[in-house]
């Protein structure tokens, strides 16, 4: 090909039905772009427009009066204990699982089981998965929510972080498995020719390896997390302020209810009752801030690519 | 021609201890020629690695070393099968400290299963199974600790594969016990930097032992990987082509240390590379299809082959 031609020159040299194609595919692409781009400006400016830092740190009240309703402190707190929560939950959980899949794995059926299980578990939605952690926080785990003088509603940080988990669950359990497939299997016999239990390589040599595909899992789940509405409002109570659960200390906070960035957008959007929407503009950035953030993390986790063998 | 020398034990016999051939089943001449011949000889040498890179000048005879030959291993009517396909056909080979072993042959022939016989590696495949004994110092592998029996019988593999962890850290993990992080990091050194040295990479890596291992050079990572080996001081020392993902220097360097190691470990190398093989080992075993069909010095197996397979096989090359 001469240099004088351009991608364009070939295209034009193509059948109608291909060229169609093509722009179709280009008009799409080039559409997406535009709806990112159209989000993140609108959002930006918005942000910009009803910037004030003072929301950050301020805790929110139920006045009709917005000079007097505060910011969104309390909001921000629980994403925060959610995200950590959550991940502290689905991180372990979610790599032993992978781990068990990829190098255990038998018998075959129960594998496949538990394949379809996380297949299962992904594709629920979270209003789902919200109705049936307040059956069990209700039924069995009552006292680890929060107890409204002896009627037990179901809701706490520990509630909503234990479902927010099986959203994070089968990201988790995902990347790892790439990564962990991802190590030849020379690798492996490289350690047991050393001698070395298939504990040891596994916790020697394979999950190290697979850190960044384990990390780049936990932040797309943190990412979600961060997301999710549903289970905020069913399980958490989506209050405004954060309610210790009764005992003080962590504990009593874990137990207790509150809101996240979510729930809080939603409530002052239009849609709810806090009629600020300048606020849900703010928190909304703030929200969109803190999952561009997470998914930076997961493209530099993803660059920083397993260790690549000669094979 | 040496004979075989254990420290105790009445065992003296010379080299031919193989099973009469057993009637040949398969016969060679139906199949398709599966190597490709090495170069034509020109003047009885051949070609270093065949590479024609302009590093390659002729075939360097290794003098015999002047070590004792001890017997470390020994397989007797040893038979592999993958489920119902028989991979390795009771195979009878000793393996001597003093004495670098090739196993030779075209692909799939069993030499690499027979390999990973050794130190029992062949048992993480499900559906092996084995018959046979294998002894190492004249104890049964089977009765062994696995994981005692493979710090005795180290093993390198064909594609270099160090692991995600600094220089130090690879040839620590070989030293360490099981997962455990002690001992500390001082008192490895000493065996580390041994270790290193053994393998002939110390200059090299030395004074950076903490960078990641996956970023030397893939002649570096494979003798990083002999080092590994070669840190819990085994006995036996296995080689699975080791030099085939390597450049020519690469691949001259690791021979040269090949024949350094011989006297202090038993070496088995499986190469499909014959002038490798003539360059590197002091016996050859052929095996085709499983069977081992010649085993001998390797003048003789290379110069002067018994059998019209091995001849085939080999022929050609040596004129």
């Amino acid at each position: 090909m001469s240099a004088a031609t351009s991608p364009l020159d070939s295209v034009r040299s193509w059948p109608l039905r291909d060229r169609l194609g093509y722009f179709a595919a280009w008009a799409a692409g080039m559409a997406l772009i535009a709806i990112a781009a159209a989000i993140l400006i609108y959002m930006g400016y918005r942000g910009a427009q009803y910037f004030n830092l003072g929301l950050l740190i301020e805790s929110p009240s139920s006045s009709l009066n917005q000079a007097k309703s505060g910011g969104f402190r309390d909001p921000l707190i629980g994403t925060a204990t959610l995200l950590v929560l959550s991940t502290l939950i689905a991180a372990p959980l979610g790599v032993t699982i992978a781990v068990w899949l990829t190098e255990y794995g038998r018998p075959a059926g129960l594998a496949r089981a538990v394949e379809s299980a996380i297949e299962v578990v992904a594709g629920t939605p979270s209003i789902v998965l919200a109705m049936f952690g307040l059956i069990l926080f209700q039924e069995w785990f009552g006292f680890l929510t929060f107890d409204a003088e002896g009627a037990v509603l179901g809701r706490s940080f520990i509630a909503a972080a234990s479902m927010m988990s099986l959203i994070a669950l089968p990201l988790v359990v995902g990347a790892t498995r790439e990564a962990l497939n991802s190590i030849p299997g020379h690798v492996r016999e490289a350690s047991y020719a050393l001698g070395k239990t298939k504990a040891a390589t596994i916790r020697r040599v394979l999950l190290p390896a697979a850190r960044p595909g384990i990390g780049t899992g936990a932040a797309l789940g943190m990412g979600r997390v961060a997301g999710d509405t549903a289970i905020v409002v069913v399980l958490l109570g989506a209050t405004l302020q954060i309610l210790n659960g009764g005992d003080g200390g962590v504990f009593g906070f874990f137990k207790g209810t509150g809101g996240t960035l979510t729930s809080y957008v939603y409530y002052n959007s239009p849609a709810g009752e806090g009629l600020a929407p300048e606020k849900a503009y703010f928190a909304a950035f703030v929200l969109l801030g803190v999952v561009i953030l997470l998914n930076f993390v997961v493209a530099r986790l993803a660059r920083r690519r397993e260790p690549a063998w000669i094979r | 021609m040496d004979s075989v020398m254990r420290s105790e034990g009445p065992r003296s016999e010379p080299d031919l201890v193989l099973a009469p051939p057993p009637p040949v089943r398969r016969i060679l001449v139906e199949e398709e020629p599966t190597v490709v011949q090495p170069p034509a000889p020109g003047n009885g040498y051949v070609p270093l690695g065949g590479h024609g890179n302009g590093l390659t000048t002729q075939v360097r005879r290794r003098e015999p070393s002047s070590a004792p030959k001890i017997e470390r291993m020994r397989t007797e009517g040893v038979s592999i099968a993958y489920g119902e396909k028989l991979a390795v056909d009771e195979v009878t080979i000793p393996v001597r400290q003093g004495e670098v072993l090739a196993l030779i042959g075209p692909s799939g022939c069993g030499k690499t299963t027979l390999l990973r016989s050794l130190n029992r590696l062949v048992e993480i495949t499900p559906t092996a199974t084995r018959g046979g004994t294998i002894t190492l110092d004249g104890e049964d592998i089977d009765r062994m600790e696995v994981t005692e029996l493979r710090r005795r019988v180290s093993m390198v593999f064909q594609q270099p594969n160090p692991f995600p962890m600094s220089v130090f850290d690879n040839i620590a993990y070989a030293l360490r016990e099981q997962g455990s992080r002690r001992p500390r990091k001082e008192a490895l050194h000493e065996h580390v930097a041994d270790a290193l040295v053994r393998a002939g990479l110390w200059d090299e890596v030395g004074s950076t032992l903490d960078h990641p291992a996956l970023r030397l050079s893939g002649g570096q990572q494979q003798r990083l990987c002999i080092a590994r080996a070669l840190a819990a001081r085994p006995e036996v020392l296995l080689l699975d082509e080791p030099c085939s993902a390597l450049d020519p220097r690469s691949t001259q360097v690791i021979e040269d240390l090949i024949l350094k190691l011989r006297d202090e470990v038993a070496v088995v190398i499986v190469t499909h590379n014959m002038q490798q093989a003539l360059r590197v080992a002091d016996h050859v075993g052929f095996m085709y299809l499983g069977e081992l069909v010649e085993y001998g010095p390797a003048e003789q197996v290379f110069g002067s082959p018994r059998e019209e397979r091995t001849r085939e096989y080999v022929g050609g090359a040596f004129g």
